[in-house]
């Protein structure tokens, strides 16, 4: 659908009116022009209504617009059931614009000769934009022909991808597997009468080949320019683009009154994740950083990176804190859970309680030993994500390296992970576990304890899941997006400083010096966690030594300087070392994770409540 | 004060269910509008295309793709059976011919002149639908399959593995509150739906699985029991399809937890009624919850014709506590305090107090609780 983008202009906006269409909640912000600069002034939600009774989109978005304008007291719907646009001084907005992930988001199979080249780019041109990918086909990936045919029979995607062969490259591979995906004739999950959309994306000189073999009923094949024309570069717009417009096109058409919301919106809707890597991904590059977002719901995580502008992002799919709690504990195993929590439990008991959990998904703890066991699978949900993540986030597999003399000892080869967390700036958490601990002293343990970030890092939580608005925002005002996302969209925690290396305990692991809005000096000895008082508007430069052996940014041993903000945690200085250890030994253990725990006052006391001590139950 | 709605598991004595029965794919509806049907009759069947099998011939005789075509020994359309000559060479001088025989049988679907690969095709798979439950067919789609009606006694489980089966209900124990050991099940109850009371051990239900039980319904399940059952530990909650030879539902939960006392009296009325029953679990968005339905030949007069499964929190509603400290008791709504309360994991949230039967009074998130049907 075509949207008249090019006919905004940007400084007509003042008034901006954004939803995100979630699976369950529909969340809509007004973002308004005030005082020379675009701030976030109201949010309403409600529930989403693909389902039945309503069975159309746009209602949830009405009553969530509708709240907002309460709120607000500004007239956003008109008597028909609109939203009102353009703006006047008392009613309406200069544009709407909304993101997606109603009805499950979307779902692709990519394919490609080799897993860990073009069929890992196609993967990537996926996930960037917003997709979930239910399995990636290639002509080595270990599978028989009838076992992959089986497999795409199964699956029911809402587009697949095929990718293979550079450019002049491979032709017969990459028509081989075309020659699996035709006759499996993949059911897609809308109807009978959807034409299976199929994107190829791979070598040009096999694009004849490959329209032959899927000139039938049942499929439309749509060609775009190689995502790999060389094996030194990817090429991932086209291929993002046209998942984007099949996305709007065939699969949002199908989902109950989006033709009516894609009417409204003055710019094209875009997958909910997909806008969140926009938004970190234009932070990134107006501020010169390199961020981590990461947003952990239920069932899935999902982790964005940008590290030297190279954007990735990986969806873990059974990684979450109710639908799939029970899939963490079997992947991380109780043990490694059970390693983060200062006291004991019995097994038998937890394993039943996560089963619990997972079939009664909408419970909350209401003991703090209960929350301390979520928030330890937390720690280990989001540990596997990031691990996940930086094994995908490769630099390109396939490259030849040119060697010499003095990389006889580096024996790098391509496909190392481009996730460096020692050059990493900002980690932004999301997330229901993440956003509404009770303490947010919490939120940065956890995200220290499973992130394990060097040197020095900010870490930030959104505030209320604004980061899909500002995504799409970024596509029609990039400036906007950013001033909200950092007036508005982040709450700071603070600034942590992490020692890499093996620190001995008890001993100096690195000396510090903060001048500024707070000036303190001291030392931090191997294992001590310290958490200095700085409020959310104080900023200070730190200068840190480190100890023979431990790295903060220059090297072993190399003195650091930087700039550190303080938040509602403030500042955190960890000389745990990394990678970070536990001892093996439970009773040691506990005595570790308490330490820390107190360290952080991450747990206060003072909250007991009275109503969870059962007289004689 | 704005109303709150909890969620609830519906168990009631009376309802008139609908029972969508579709194929996957089109094929052929085998009954009308106002047939009688049980729960085994077929109701739709069609058969799905055969399994695929590539085979690559340029591979095999040593060809160039293109070559592959002026091979073949059958042509696209035609049948093949299992080792019937499919393609052969040329061979030098008309000597030294190399023959490929099919390894599959089926229909020679595609040549491919740029791969080499030919596609075989096997036999159509058929697929029957059946009505599982006893009842009337009120609607037909063509083509794709029908809607069963009938009048049922209904109970919605928590969990459960294993599909849908049908078979005469025969209960296992006395009380709601009783634990199903092997010694409860016992060999006249070969293709039943056995009723337990609380906690299912994993001896018994392999002792069910080994007499060729249909079904067994209980309170609850230890984890560990279900990981030693399936060969696996359950990461996600989404079931139905496991080959276990019986279907396997809990009431209630995870752990040593009795049977809600009215679930079980209402199972127990049934006793030797025919039942059917479906283990098959999604919670995801759009959740599954598995089922035991059970046709009435009568209809009460007196029950009421439950159709939904949550309702408004009221003080005096019967609720069951569905988390820790008080997981699996249940109670009465005493008071519905407006304002969030301040939890001990330090978290504000909306709570109730819940009267217990011994008394006692507790504070608990209405999150932490789900409404039962009396």
């Amino acid at each position: 659908m075509d949207h008249p983008m090019s006919q905004i202009d940007p400084d007509q906006l003042k008034v901006i009116l954004a939803t995100d269409c979630g699976s369950t909640t529909t969340k809509a912000i007004l973002i308004q022009y005030v005082d020379g600069e675009y701030r976030q002034t109201h949010r309403g939600e409600a529930p989403t209504t693909v389902e039945k009774p309503f069975a159309n989109v746009t209602a949830g978005v009405l009553n969530s617009v509708s709240e907002i304008g309460e709120l607000a007291g500004r007239r956003l719907v008109d008597d028909d059931g609109h939203i009102i646009s353009p703006a006047t001084e008392t009613e309406g907005c200069d544009i709407y614009i909304s993101t997606s992930s109603a009805g499950g988001g979307l779902q692709m199979m990519v394919a490609g000769v080799i897993a860990e080249m073009t069929a890992a780019s196609a993967k990537r041109a996926a996930l960037g934009a917003g997709s979930i990918v239910m399995d990636v086909i290639a002509a080595n990936d270990g599978r028989r022909p009838h076992d992959q045919i089986q497999r795409i029979r199964d699956l029911r995607p809402d587009m697949i991808l095929i990718s293979g062969g550079t450019d002049g490259g491979t032709t017969d591979k990459v028509v081989q597997i075309a020659e699996l995906i035709a006759p499996a004739k993949p059911q897609p999950r809308f109807g009978s009468s959807y034409e299976m959309p199929i994107i190829y994306a791979g070598n040009k000189e096999a694009r004849d080949a490959v329209s032959n073999v899927f000139n039938e009923d049942g499929f439309d094949l749509q060609i775009v320019d190689n995502l790999r024309p060389v094996l030194e570069r990817e090429n991932l717009g086209p291929a993002r683009d046209k998942i984007h417009d099949i996305f709007l096109e065939h699969v949002m058409a199908q989902a109950p009154g989006y033709e009516q919301l894609m009417e409204w919106t003055g710019a094209p809707i875009m997958p909910t994740p997909g806008a969140v890597g926009d938004i970190l991904q234009t932070v990134a590059r107006l501020q010169g950083i390199n961020v981590v977002g990461v947003d952990i719901g239920g069932a899935t995580t999902d982790v964005f990176s940008v590290f030297d502008d190279t954007f990735n992002r990986t969806v873990s799919a059974n990684l979450g804190m109710s639908y799939s709690i029970s899939n963490v504990c079997a992947e991380a195993t109780m043990a490694n859970v059970l390693r983060w929590v200062p006291f004991d439990m019995d097994e038998r008991e937890l394993r039943n309680h996560v089963k619990n959990k997972m079939i009664r998904p909408t419970t909350i703890p209401q003991t703090r030993e209960a929350l301390m066991f979520e928030q330890a699978v937390a720690r280990e949900a989001l540990r596997l994500a990031y691990k996940q993540h930086k094994e995908f986030a490769t630099t390109l597999k396939g490259v030849q390296q040119q060697r010499t003399v003095g990389d006889t000892f580096s024996q790098e080869t391509g496909g190392m992970t481009i996730v460096d967390n020692m050059k990493l700036d900002l980690l932004v958490a999301s997330g229901g576990v993440l956003s509404h601990a009770p303490r947010m002293h919490q939120t940065a343990m956890l995200l220290i304890d499973a992130f394990e970030p060097e040197g020095i890092t900010m870490l930030a939580k959104d505030s209320i899941f604004m980061m899909p608005h500002l995504g799409v925002l970024a596509s029609v005002h990039p400036q906007a997006a950013e001033q909200v996302f950092e007036r508005d969209c982040l709450v700071y925690l603070g600034t942590c400083v992490c020692a890499k290396g093996t620190p001995k305990p008890g001993k100096t692991c690195f000396k510090y010096q903060l001048s500024g809005d707070c000036t303190e000096s001291g030392e931090i000895a191997g294992g001590e966690l310290k958490l200095i008082n700085m409020g959310m508007d104080d900023h200070a430069t730190i200068s840190v030594t480190p100890a023979r052996g431990i790295d903060l940014g220059n090297g072993p041993g190399k003195k650091v300087e930087g700039k550190v903000r303080g938040g509602s945690v403030g500042l955190i200085l960890d000389g745990r070392g990394r990678p970070l250890s536990l001892p093996e030994e439970r009773a040691a253990c506990q005595k570790t994770v308490q330490g820390w725990l107190d360290s952080l006052d991450v747990y206060q006391e003072d909250n007991e409540d009275k109503s969870t001590e059962p007289a004689g139950a | 004060m704005a109303k709150s709605y909890t969620p609830g598991l519906l168990v009631t004595r009376h309802k008139k269910h609908r029972c969508m029965r579709r194929l996957p794919i089109a094929g052929d509806v085998r009954v009308s509008v106002g047939d009688r049907v049980s729960a085994d009759d077929v109701v739709a069947e069609t058969a799905l295309p055969g399994d695929v099998n590539p085979v690559n011939l340029s591979n095999q005789m040593s060809l160039p793709p293109k070559d592959v075509v002026a091979c073949m020994l059958k042509q696209e359309g035609e049948p093949i059976a299992k080792d019937e000559p499919l393609a052969q060479t040329k061979g030098i001088f008309g000597m030294f011919k190399t023959t490929v025989n099919s390894r599959f049988e089926g229909t020679v679907e595609t040549v491919s002149p740029v791969t080499g690969q030919v596609i075989i095709r096997g036999a159509p798979l058929p697929v029957q639908v059946r009505a599982y439950i006893g009842g009337e067919v009120v609607s037909v789609s063509e083509h794709e399959g029908c809607e069963v009606e009938a009048d049922i006694a209904y109970m919605q489980g928590i969990f459960g593995v294993g599909g849908e089966t049908h078979g005469p209900i025969m209960v296992a124990c006395d009380s709601n509150d009783q634990v199903v050991t092997p010694d409860l099940i016992t060999a006249d109850m070969k293709g039943a739906v056995i009723i337990g009371g609380a906690r299912i051990t994993v001896e018994a239900i392999k002792k069910a699985q080994s007499i060729g039980a249909a079904a067994i319904i209980s309170g609850g399940l230890d984890d560990e029991d279900l990981k030693s059952l399936l060969g696996y530990d359950l990461g996600v909650a989404i079931t139905g399809r496991e080959n276990l030879g019986i279907t396997v539902i809990v009431s209630e939960g995870f752990g040593d937890i009795a049977m809600a006392e009215r679930t079980f009296a209402m199972l127990k009325e049934h006793d030797g009624h025919e039942a059917s029953v479906n283990g098959a679990t999604q919670i995801r968005a759009g959740v599954m919850r598995p089922e035991v339905i059970i046709p009435l030949s009568e209809v009460p007069a007196s029950e009421r014709d439950a159709d939904s499964e949550s309702g408004e929190l009221a003080i005096g509603r019967t609720l069951r506590v569905i988390r820790d400290p008080w997981f699996g008791m249940i109670g009465e709504v005493s008071a519905l305090p407006a304002e969030p309360h301040v939890l001990g994991s330090g978290s504000k949230a909306r709570v109730l107090e819940v009267k217990f039967p011994s008394g006692e009074m507790a504070i608990v998130p209405r999150a932490n609780v789900e409404l039962i049907w009396e």
